[in-house]
């Protein structure tokens, strides 16, 4: 019987993972690997660029995407757990080097290797969570599919299918579950009143939803929904996506 | 021009929120009309839909492409069907050529047909300075009027109106029995407004497209008023932006599908008009005169740039504005102009430049929710982006001012964030201010500038002791060299 060829695959962690939930990147690698991935970890990498580019410093943004590029630039698959910065990486580089076709040229060809971290595992790994992997267990899961995961990298099925494969996991639909969560990086804090008044929508539907247990693909939206329930004290645990397919969230 | 009040953007909406009336009201647009929407795309099925998207946004790319080419041949066209075309640069030259036409035919009493362009030009304030009475006869903009504001939605203009506040607005302003029965508020305007339509010597009509071929002016309505409009009076004026041209009439029916189910989900709508010159001889009723007035008022500096050249092919059909998380919190007003929503934070820092209005494109997380919803596939993410970076960097005839604290914010992230060692020491630097502040593993509401905008109502995790670049190297990484590039 021939060895199935081992796919290798490069973690973008984004920098919210890297400096304040390193247990999701950790998380992230475990599931890679029990899927049978082989993967590294480009050592240098920093920030995508997404956070300047969004708030229109185009200048300084392209500072940061050139060197996530030069970082990147020969690797197989590129794996980001994060639907924003995965769009950053597949679509909005390609606007910021418009101007430079060196440059966009090698966009372009990060773009097509560029996946989200559920996007990867089911549309190129193939992977299926099995009775032997230990997912979270006895948890009533809600979905929330971020914004740019959804409408800029259009993964539209991968989540739900993996959390719905995966043994002990229950999920239960979010009411309204693509209404976004008001999060928008810097627009949380330049227009917080607005922002605080989607985010309350959101915990509603979400505490309303019968879940105990409330995920995403994006620790940005996360880190957002879930600094609410924990001001709130809601019982409503708060993961990414990789924790609960770890297991090893507590 | 409308008073443009955009700088009171934060203040507003922060008054906006807390509106509970506004939210209930709001609450028809986003479950009501979007619901609707929803549904007539499921009946024609999403494939056909997007062929029709993108026949609509084929259409648009070319008319606005070669609007030069399109607008003489339009002109032209009126011209040959008997009616009279005006060009007016601004918002003054427009309302001074309608004054004029006013003045030239003795008019007393207009009646008009919703046009947002209208609403624009602040047209209404000059006809009645002329001492000449103005009466919107749309239902949505008869309510405004009589309660003195201006429209909070593309399509319904009093959207932010419970059935309650017109109710005590009927009572209030036309001393009619108090009632919230929506057919009886429905009956009571019908009677104001027919013995106006009888007494109007001018009918003002927007325009929902302009034929170029036929010369025609087509408007779209679902309560008749604007056949009205156009047809009883003396003299019909029409004004219009100058992107509505398109190039025939068979152009024309793509956008007739694609308007009312994306408005209000209707199949179809109630009455279309297409008015082509003023009466002829033969005809039965219908205007002397007619007029049409073609506005730029900004909309050649949009046109002139690329990057924002396709808000002109904005249908007003107001689904933006319905899908959108912002509009559904604060309602149409708090944007301080005439149009609201995601377009409006296009067209409104476009036309009034974006000194005046540099919230608008901030105020917004970029979900995308607008560009899926767009019938022509208008990209408003991608134009706000591009506003922002105007704002920030200051290229181009929008220039704002960025702010200084901000940029330099923006200069010290990119340098951090160009160093692992920075980031790390950052981190570290972080967790050594916060923890002392923090409870439970988490820093609670602060009073330290720009984290406390974030821990007003959210949590903030405290930086932790290991990156996940070190955890990788110390634990994860089998054989270190594996992950260093060569
Ligand atoms: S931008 Fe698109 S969705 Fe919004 S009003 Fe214009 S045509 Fe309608």
């Amino acid at each position: 019987m021939s060895q199935p060829r081992t796919i290798r695959a490069s973690l973008f962690t984004t920098c919210i993972v890297d400096q304040l939930y390193p247990e999701v990147g950790v998380s992230v690698v475990r599931v890679l690997r029990r899927a049978g991935v082989e993967v590294d970890y480009p050592e240098g990498q920093t920030c995508c660029g997404q956070p300047l580019y969004n708030s229109g410093f185009t200048g300084e943004a392209r500072k940061l995407a050139e060197r996530t590029l030069n970082l990147l630039d020969d690797r197989a698959f590129v794996v980001v757990p994060s639907g924003s910065c995965g769009a950053m990486m597949r679509v909005f580089y390609l606007d910021l080097f418009a101007d430079d076709p060196e440059l966009q040229a090698r966009a372009r060809d990060l773009s097509q290797r560029v996946y989200e971290f559920t996007e990867f595992l089911v549309d190129v790994v193939g992977y299926e969570p099995a009775t032997g992997d230990q997912p979270e267990r006895g948890c009533r899961v809600a979905y929330h599919p971020s914004c740019h995961l959804l409408r800029e990298m259009e993964v539209t099925g991968a989540p739900q299918r993996l959390l719905d494969a995966a043994p002990g996991i229950e999920r239960v639909d979010l009411p309204d579950a693509e209404q976004c969560c008001g999060f928008g990086g810097t627009f949380a804090i330049k227009y917080p009143h607005i922002s605080e008044e989607m985010l309350a929508d959101k915990v509603a539907a979400a505490t309303g939803s019968g879940a105990d247990t409330l995920t995403a693909c994006d620790m940005g939206c996360l880190m957002h929904i879930g600094g609410a329930v924990s001001r709130q004290k809601l019982p409503l645990r708060v993961r990414h996506i990789a924790q609960l397919l770890d297991g090893e969230s507590g | 021009m409308a008073e443009v009040v955009t700088r009171d953007f934060v203040s507003a909406t922060q008054a906006a929120v807390k509106d509970t009336q506004l939210r209930q009201a709001l609450r028809r647009a986003g479950t009501g009309f979007d619901g609707t929407r929803r549904e007539a795309i499921h009946e024609v099925t999403p494939e056909v839909w997007e062929e029709w998207r993108e026949q609509a946004r084929r259409i648009k790319e070319h008319t606005i492409g070669h609007l030069d080419y399109y607008l003489e041949m339009l002109e032209r066209n009126v011209t040959a069907a008997g009616g009279r075309v005006h060009f007016a640069a601004d918002a003054g030259q427009a309302n001074a050529i309608v004054a004029q036409i006013a003045r030239d035919n003795g008019v007393r009493t207009v009646t008009k047909s919703k046009s947002m362009v209208s609403e624009e030009l602040g047209l209404n304030h000059v006809l009645e300075a002329q001492g000449i009475d103005v009466f919107e006869t749309d239902l949505g903009e008869y309510i405004i009027q009589l309660a003195n504001e201006t429209p909070s939605h593309l399509v319904a203009p009093a959207l932010h109106k419970t059935r309650r506040q017109v109710a005590q607005l009927f009572a209030d302003q036309l001393g009619v029995p108090y009632s919230e029965d929506i057919e009886e508020m429905a009956r009571i305007a019908r009677v104001v407004l027919r013995q106006k339509f009888l007494d109007a010597d001018m009918g003002i009509s927007g325009a929902n497209f302009l034929v170029a071929e036929t010369g025609s002016l087509v408007i779209i309505t679902n309560e008749g008023n604007g056949r009205l409009c156009t047809s009883a009076p003396r003299v019909h004026v029409g004004l219009a932006g100058m992107e509505k041209v398109i190039p025939s009439l068979q152009d024309l029916a793509v956008f007739l599908r694609l308007l009312p189910r994306s408005a209000t989900g209707q199949r179809i709508t109630s009455y279309m008009s297409m008015v082509t010159g003023p009466r002829r001889p033969d005809d039965e009723d219908g205007p002397e005169e007619f007029h049409l007035v073609i506005v730029d008022n900004g909309r050649s500096r949009l046109l002139a740039d690329p990057a924002l050249r396709e808000s002109l092919y904005c249908i007003r059909c107001g689904a933006c504005l319905n899908v959108c998380p912002v509009y559904q919190r604060v309602g149409g007003h708090a944007y301080g102009w005439v149009y609201p929503g995601p377009i409006g934070s296009i067209v409104t820092p476009g036309l009034v430049g974006l000194g005046q209005a540099k919230d608008l494109p901030n105020a917004s997380t970029l979900c995308g929710a607008c560009r899926d919803a767009c019938p022509v596939q208008i990209n408003i993410p991608r134009m706000l982006l591009h506003l922002r970076h105007v704002a920030a960097e200051g290229q181009g005839s929008y220039q704002g001012t960025g702010s200084d604290t901000e940029s330099l914010f923006a200069r010290g992230f990119a340098a951090v964030m160009s160093s692992p060692r920075l980031l790390n020491l950052g981190r570290k630097m972080g967790r050594w201010l916060l923890a002392p502040l923090a409870n439970r593993g988490v820093l609670g509401q602060t009073r330290l500038p720009v984290v406390s905008r974030w821990t007003r109502a959210r949590d903030l995790p405290i930086p932790p002791p290991r990156s996940f670049a070190e955890i990788w190297r110390d634990e994860l990484s089998n054989s270190g060299s594996d992950s260093k590039r060569a």
